[in-house]
């Protein structure tokens, strides 16, 4: 920093020139964001806004504070604004058709109203003397400067604004929280509702073949309702007129003195 | 370069934020807009920190963003809230308000 | 002249009130002895009244009155009023003529009123109006007598009014209240007049200022106009008379009592009872005697042109109070004379008006005497009790009248000069017109052929009806005599009335020839009338082509066109303007706020948009407002 600069009114040079191309494209920017119709466009103009804001907080001798926009606001709050819009709906488009009487007009004055009047009541003030700079205060380190300021005079609100952070966690969980739509029973749910259907069996169908007593070629297989299932043997055998009929063969008792005791 | 030039950025910032919220009736393009005067404003106590050589314009821009948060979370839930229930995000739906 | 105290003098009021409101309060229970309840009431008050009499006339001439202090009514600052009794001589006689008049009036009431399903209500009115007139003439300041003034004028709307279910009996009831509230005008003004120039109002005290001299003559002028109006309105004296003639739809028994013997007297107790004021007033004096003298004529004139007999008979009670009035205003030479007509008047006018109900009973209550005609065959008491009425108010000696109408006539006459001769022969004229209507009257009611409806069954009364009109008839012919002979009535009163003893002025006409002048006008009068009336046959209905006095007289000399033109219609039109602007004007501003209002809001609620963004839109315009503001200020 060249120390003539801090003596005058002025700032660097390099300031200068950095301000003068960055101001007019914050400006376009913020007008973007007004006047697109899709949100999400407005939604990355403001954080391009935010991010050139960023760069005139390091100019003006707060890097911290910069470093604390970028990282805060255009990548936390802005990437927020993301994912609500996408929440809500991407494709939503504003239709720019005016509903209210008046309001476009009378919006644009009262804006353009509040720009004049400001910009005019602040250049009546004036300092008195030549502007400050912050060399004096960032001697330890701009973050060092904060932290002496935030941790020993400004404690109490610190502490009060932690507490708001605490309470506005809570407070988006509890508003976003949204029951389940439907009841999704667990497994122990399942398998009551099993039992219930007395008409089911409990431990399920059996699986195909369980209960088959024939695996020959020319025995076709029987379908649940007890017919017997032609796509099971070869179309030839069935053609011949070999196909067997599992009724042809019974069952053959055994007994049970045949049985090792085992 | 005069510091006060940030101050008139920080100004023309506001109002076109000021403008957004009374042209736009996406509602949340209208926080949008809300957070860009926010963020004006914090411009304008860098600057004054800066011309003033003491660091508190900086602690407020600082406690400003941290609230500035704290509100953008509990908005946002707030709009999802709404459009769950309403299934629409336009600020002009919700006027029930009204006599 | 005060002599003691007396404790007995408010059980004269009492009994009739206590029964009054007894029978009142008591309801349909006791109508089977309600009015046996009022007549023991009025009976035991006359009695008390002669035992006072006997009291009186025991005592020294000149220290008669007693009075009773009941209780303290007004004390405020330096204005203190008692209610406290007087009874005097002169109050004794109204008191005896009250209760001795209204018992004999309660007894014939019991008949008359026997067919009433409300007869217990009349004995209770009746009761009431005798309480108020007693404390009318017992009252000894002006204030105590203004309770009993309008006491009787209460009773008597509500006896005018007594068979208010017909339209025309409630407005003539009005009409009597309204009139008599105008009067009362008078007695208010009297009663502040006194204060102010006396800081007293009781008779005493008046008196004694007067006698100091403390008042100017202005103020005791002004303040006995205000007792004469008020008497105008009490005694349906012109130009305050024409309720008397609608007041005769009460009963006929009201019209005894209340409008011909007692409450229409009040008036004459009025003047008589503030004489000292009226001695030191010459030109409220003058004012009674004109008065006085306009209304003898009034009402004789209309009573000439009257087909019913109630309304004859009102008309001459209106013309026979003018006479009384006309002898008060003759100063401390008449006041006794105004009395002793007032009493006869009392014992003949209630016994003839006794008489027309006892006719119109007979009857079937038809009133017009064109339908009446030779009924003296069928009713020979109320025939005989009537005649003798008759004979008495047209002054036939030796009957009453004559006694007390030949000392007014002389009285007048004796006024010296140009107004000595003027009302002088008003009266005489007043005289014989009297005899020519009453025996009009006589004529067509009595004699003559009989022009009866085919529905009437004339008959005799039944007894309770017929005594009382006896016993009246017997005063009508003796109270004449017993008054005047030796002076005894005027010497009676003189302490009252004739306080510093005036002599008598100089007689402008010797005694004699009055008694003559007086006897020849009353013969012109009745001969007429047997002329127009005895020979020829009377016509059904009024004969309509008539002299134009005729016509006016039988709309009672115009008075009531009067009073609708001057007042009644004006006054009408201003209640309708104010009754308009009221609604219109007042109301129409009050609800044009609210209107207003209501509008204001209508408008101003249309800002409520329900828009967030109107209103955001609101507060940045009120943010650039300010801006602004600041920016002026310190420019």
């Amino acid at each position: 920093m060249n120390l003539a600069a801090i003596v005058q009114d002025q700032t660097s040079h390099s300031e200068a020139v950095l301000f003068y191309l960055l101001a007019p494209i914050t400006v376009l920017c913020a007008l973007g964001m007004l006047l697109v119709k899709k949100a999400v466009h407005s939604a990355l103009l403001l954080a391009t806004v935010m991010i050139s804001l960023a760069i005139f907080y390091i100019l003006n001798e707060a890097p911290f504070l910069g470093i604390v926009q970028i990282i805060v606001y255009t990548g936390a709050v802005m990437m927020l604004f993301l994912f609500i819009l996408m929440l809500v709906g991407v494709d939503s488009a504003d239709s720019l058709v005016e509903t209210i009487k008046g309001q476009r007009a009378l919006g644009i004055v009262a804006a353009l109203g509040v720009a004049g009047l400001l910009i005019a009541l602040v250049s009546k003030g004036n300092l008195g003397r030549p502007f400050v700079g912050l060399l004096m205060a960032n001697g330890e380190g701009n973050v060092q400067g904060i932290a002496r300021l935030i941790f020993v005079q400004y404690v109490w609100a610190f502490e009060v604004i932690s507490a708001l952070l605490i309470t506005a966690a809570i407070g988006a969980m509890v508003l976003a929280h949204r029951e389940p739509d439907s009841d999704q029973k667990d497994q122990r749910g399942l398998s009551e509702d099993r039992v219930r259907q007395s008409s089911q069996p409990v431990a399920g169908l059996p699986g195909p073949g369980t209960f088959a007593r024939h695996n020959a070629v020319d025995i076709p297989a029987l379908l649940p309702d007890g017919s017997t299932s032609d796509l099971s043997v070869s179309d030839v055998i069935a053609a011949r007129g070999h196909l067997a009929k599992p009724a042809d063969y019974k069952f053959i008792e055994t007994s049970d003195d045949d049985r090792e005791e085992k | 370069m005069n510091p006060m030039n940030y101050i008139y950025l920080s100004c023309i910032l506001f109002s076109l934020g000021a403008a957004g919220v009374l042209l736009r009736r996406n509602a949340i393009v209208v926080f949008m807009c809300i957070e860009l005067m926010l963020n004006a404003a914090n411009l304008a106590f860098v600057t004054f920190s800066r011309m003033n050589g003491s660091l508190d314009g900086q602690i407020v821009a600082f406690f400003t963003m941290v609230v500035a948060a704290c509100e953008v979370v509990v908005g946002l839930a707030i709009i999802v809230t709404i459009y769950r229930s309403r299934r629409s995000a336009s600020v002009d739906d919700a006027r029930l308000l009204r006599l | 002249m005060v002599s003691a105290t007396s404790s007995t003098l408010v059980y004269l009021i009492a009994i009739p009130l206590f029964s009054s409101a007894f029978l009142l309060l008591g309801g349909r229970a006791l109508d089977r002895i309600g009015h046996l309840i009022g007549t023991a009431a009025s009976t035991s008050s006359f009695a008390v009244a002669l035992v006072e009499l006997n009291k009186m006339l025991g005592r020294d001439e000149e220290a008669r009155g007693v009075t009773q202090h009941l209780f303290t009514w007004i004390n405020v600052g330096s204005f203190k009023v008692d209610a406290t009794l007087l009874l005097d001589q002169l109050s004794i006689c109204f008191v005896l003529l009250i209760t001795g008049v209204g018992t004999l009036i309660h007894i014939y009431s019991i008949s008359y009123m026997s067919h009433d399903i409300d007869r217990r209500r009349f004995f209770a009115y009746l009761n009431l109006f005798i309480a108020a007139m007693l404390l009318l003439v017992l009252g000894n300041s002006y204030l105590n007598l203004y309770v009993g003034w309008e006491g009787v004028g209460l009773a008597s709307y509500l006896l005018i009014g007594f068979w208010n279910q017909k339209p025309t009996y409630a407005t003539a009831a009005k009409k009597a209240f309204v009139a008599n509230r105008v009067g009362d005008v008078g007695l208010s003004l009297a009663v502040m007049i006194a204060f102010v120039q006396f800081g007293s109002v009781t008779f005493d005290g008046v008196a004694k200022g007067i006698e100091s001299g403390s008042a100017s003559s202005t103020a005791l002028n002004a303040m006995g106009a205000a007792i004469l109006l008020a008497a105008v309105g009490k005694s349906a004296q012109f130009p305050l008379q024409a309720w008397l003639g609608d007041a005769m739809a009460g009963p006929t028994p009201v019209s005894a009592l209340i409008h011909a013997a007692t409450m229409v007297t009040a008036g004459v107790y009025l003047i008589s009872r503030s004489n000292f004021v009226f001695d030191n007033a010459p030109t409220a004096q003058l004012l009674v005697v004109i008065v006085g003298a306009v209304t003898l004529l009034f009402g004789a004139v209309i009573g000439m042109a009257k087909d019913d007999i109630k309304k004859a008979l009102a008309a001459s009670t209106m013309s026979q109070i003018g006479y009384m009035i006309l002898a008060t205003g003759m100063g401390p030479a008449g006041y006794a004379f105004a009395m002793m007509h007032l009493l006869t008047h009392g014992f003949f006018k209630a016994g003839m008006f006794l008489g027309a109900g006892s006719v119109m009973h007979g009857m079937n209550d038809e009133v017009d005497m064109r339908k009446y005609g030779a009924l003296r065959k069928v009713m020979p008491i109320t025939f005989a009790t009537f005649g003798l009425g008759y004979l008495a108010i047209i002054g036939i000696p030796p009957f009453a009248g004559f006694y007390s109408k030949d000392k007014i006539i002389e009285t007048a006459f004796n006024a010296g000069g140009n107004k000595g001769i003027i009302l002088g022969c008003v009266t005489l004229l007043g005289a014989s017109i009297t005899a020519f209507y009453m025996t009009r009257v006589m004529l067509m009611t009595f004699f003559g052929t009989k022009r009866w409806d085919s529905a009437a069954h004339p008959h005799e009364s039944p007894w309770l009806m017929t005594i009382p009109m006896i016993l009246l008839s017997i005063g009508s012919v003796t109270t004449g005599f017993i008054f005047s002979n030796g002076d005894r009535l005027k010497n009676f009163l003189a302490p009252v009335v004739d306080s510093h003893h005036h002599e008598h002025e100089s007689e402008l006409l010797a005694p004699i020839v009055v008694t003559g002048l007086a006897m020849l006008a009353v013969a012109i009068g009745v001969s007429i009338a047997v002329a127009k009336y005895g020979r020829k046959a009377i016509p059904a209905s009024a004969p309509t082509d008539v002299t134009v006095w005729t016509k006016v007289a039988r709309r009672d000399l115009l008075q009531d066109d009067f009073n609708e033109t001057v007042f009644m219609r004006p006054g009408q039109s201003l209640t309708r303007v104010l009754a308009f602007l009221d609604k219109r004007v007042v109301d129409g501003a009050v609800s044009g706020v609210g209107a207003m209002t209501l509008r204001l809001a209508g408008d101003l609620r249309k800002t409520q948009t329900g828009y967030v963004r109107s209103y955001a839109l609101l507060i940045l315009l009120g943010t650039v407002a300010i801006l602004t503001a600041i920016l002026v200020v310190t420019l």
